[in-house]
């Protein structure tokens, strides 16, 4: 519940949005998100003037997809009093972190629309019409898929041999089948490793046995900037040696940790990758 | 059991627990097989995992562990107090701390032997403090007490430090410098410590005879031609290395250095010089035990090593202090 505004700080508000967003009606003018992934379809899918606030790791060019376009937008560290001071419509947040924000954006009134992290295409597909509904861009979420599905269907591998990949990325975490990133390996035309060892989820594989599978090709991470033992690992002579003898792609993180048309680029990368195995021919 | 024979026995503990350290692995690999690699007659798979991933682990449980080992039992003697220990007066954790300033600062990835330099000034800035502030008889109050001060301080600044990192994975890592593990290290890790542990190890059996001497008070110690600050250089300087190198490769690892030397004093009639040797060799044996256990209890999860060290070692610890307060009393 937004608290009662003044007439005319309504009438000045109710300019600033007639000139910016085509107000559509029940939309949403203030939306503020909490969440990378949230950023980027709000990103995608909101009218013009429709975003007050992203979250700040939107600009960072690791983890975040569109890190140049979100400089166009303010960012909050999503601290609740932060967040509430903006009087949003309409909060955009994950189901995983920010929960004491949301917990109490909601007692305060706030409506809060809460977006699972994908873990598959399908998820993907689905947070866009949530995202597009719940932005009142409908219309914007069912040009977006069309053009996800596309570029889906046009990098769709073909029939033929699978060449074993393995997903290896800080502290040797590795992608199972049921997770996006497995799902992304599997429709560029890859075998996942991960799932042959019987890590569906994903989860921590152990360097000792991704040297003895010898895959057909590495996905590996890049590192950051600074120091951790995490991806000292990724430096490990024995993953090294391993990499002398094949292939190994970085794919940017930014592409694959959401569930955007993002992904094409991620799939693009691999599926270029596979095709130049001589296990695929 | 003669002194000898409490050596030889140990050592064969060693030597059992490290055979048995090279066999145990997710990988689940035949004992015929993997011995076979390890001398690199097998597949180059085999060969890479045994020589480049098992083989480093087992290396430096040894080492990291005759470190504590010796460093605990050196200090003990300089202190006369059967409490001194590195992890739990501050030492291993101003040594984290070192270390982890050496990485955080791009320090260590520029030349790579600002680790265990930084590691070893943080252990000896530790030690000396330690034995300014509790005094050279350390008695026991001041001791831990000043312990616990300069552990939570030195805790305290590498978790600051760990924050402030860029990296989005550094701050997790908080519990591995204050823990300690073995997992995935590579013999660079060995080579970069090596050198250290070996100086550290030469330091303290330098001042065994003025150990010996020393347990006798520290008149009679003048009087047999002891050099009380010369033998303080030596500890301090010895245990920092000792402890420096081993903090900087396998992060903080707490009460091998206190439940070892115990163990083996009563067998080496109490005298620093011969119990030297058999804590190092304990501490070897001890920390490869606690290496495979980690592996055995919980192969996926890295559980760490000072999680099974402070199990075994901190009831010893409250069953110390009790020992130690009724004979003060």
């Amino acid at each position: 519940m937004r608290p009662p505004r003044a007439p005319p700080a309504a009438l000045a508000l109710a300019l600033a949005l007639a000139a910016a967003a085509p107000a559509a009606g029940g939309a949403p003018a203030r939306v503020v998100s909490l969440n990378l992934c949230t950023d980027q379809l709000a990103m995608l899918l909101a009218a013009p003037g429709q975003i007050a606030a992203l979250s700040h790791v939107a600009r960072d060019p690791r983890a975040s997809a569109m890190a140049t376009e979100a400089m166009a937008h303010p960012v909050t560290h999503g601290g609740a009093e932060e967040v509430f001071a903006l009087a949003p419509d309409l909060v955009l947040a994950g189901t995983f972190t920010t929960r004491a924000t949301v917990e109490l954006l909601r007692r305060l009134g706030v409506a809060v629309v809460e977006v699972p992290p994908p873990g598959s295409v399908a998820a993907a597909r689905a947070a866009i019409v949530t995202v597009g509904a719940a932005l009142g861009r409908e219309a914007a979420a069912a040009a977006l898929l069309a053009e996800f599905d596309a570029g889906l269907a046009r990098l769709a591998a073909p029939p033929g041999p699978r060449p074993r990949a393995a997903i290896y990325a800080a502290a040797g975490w590795t992608g199972g089948a049921a997770s996006l990133s497995g799902e992304i390996l599997s429709r560029a035309g890859l075998a996942n490793l991960a799932a042959e060892l019987g890590l569906d989820a994903g989860g921590y594989l152990p360097l000792e046995l991704l040297v003895l599978a010898e895959p057909a090709l590495l996905v590996l991470a890049r590192p950051y900037p600074g120091a951790s033992r995490a991806e000292e690992l990724l430096t490990h002579p024995a993953l090294a040696a391993l990499a002398a003898g094949r292939p190994a792609i970085r794919p940017d993180d930014a592409d694959w940790v959401c569930g955007t048309p993002h992904l094409l680029r991620a799939l693009a990368a691999l599926r270029a990758a596979r095709d130049l195995l001589p296990e695929a021919r | 059991m003669s002194y000898p024979a409490i050596l030889l026995a140990l050592a064969l503990a060693v030597a059992a627990l490290f055979a048995a350290s090279l066999m145990v692995g997710p990988a689940g690999l035949p004992a015929s097989a993997s011995l076979r690699a390890l001398f690199g007659a097998e597949g180059r798979a085999l060969v890479l995992v045994m020589q480049e991933i098992r083989l480093p682990r087992a290396l430096l449980a040894a080492a990291v562990g005759a470190a504590l080992g010796l460093a605990g039992a050196a200090m003990q003697g300089l202190l006369r107090n059967p409490l001194a220990e590195p992890g739990l007066l501050g030492v291993s954790a101003a040594a984290a701390l070192g270390a982890v300033v050496a990485l955080q600062t791009g320090l260590a990835a520029a030349f790579a032997l600002a680790l265990p330099v930084a590691a070893l000034a943080g252990a000896g800035l530790a030690a000396g403090l330690m034995l300014a502030v509790a005094g050279p008889r350390g008695g026991t109050l001041a001791l831990i007490l000043a312990g616990i001060a300069l552990s939570a301080l030195a805790g305290a600044a590498t978790a600051l430090v760990l924050n402030l990192s860029p990296n989005p994975f550094a701050a997790a890592e908080i519990v591995f410098w204050t823990m300690g593990s073995l997992r995935d290290r590579a013999m660079s890790h060995l080579w970069l410590a090596l050198p250290f542990l070996a100086l550290g190890a030469a330091m303290l059996l330098t001042a065994r005879r003025g150990l010996d001497a020393l347990t006798l008070g520290e008149e009679a110690a003048a009087t047999m031609g002891t050099g009380l600050v010369r033998l303080r250089i030596l500890v301090v300087g010895g245990t920092a290395a000792l402890v420096g190198a081993a903090t900087a490769v396998a992060g903080a690892i707490g009460f091998v250095g206190l439940v070892v030397p115990h163990l083996v004093r009563p067998l080496c009639g109490g005298l620093p010089s011969r119990s030297l040797p058999a804590a190092a060799l304990g501490g070897a044996a001890m920390l490869l035990a606690a290496d495979l256990a980690t592996r055995l209890l919980a192969p996926e999860r890295d559980l760490k090593l000072g999680v099974v060290t402070a199990l075994i070692g901190a009831p010893f610890f409250l069953h110390l202090i009790l020992r130690t307060a009724r004979a003060e009393a």
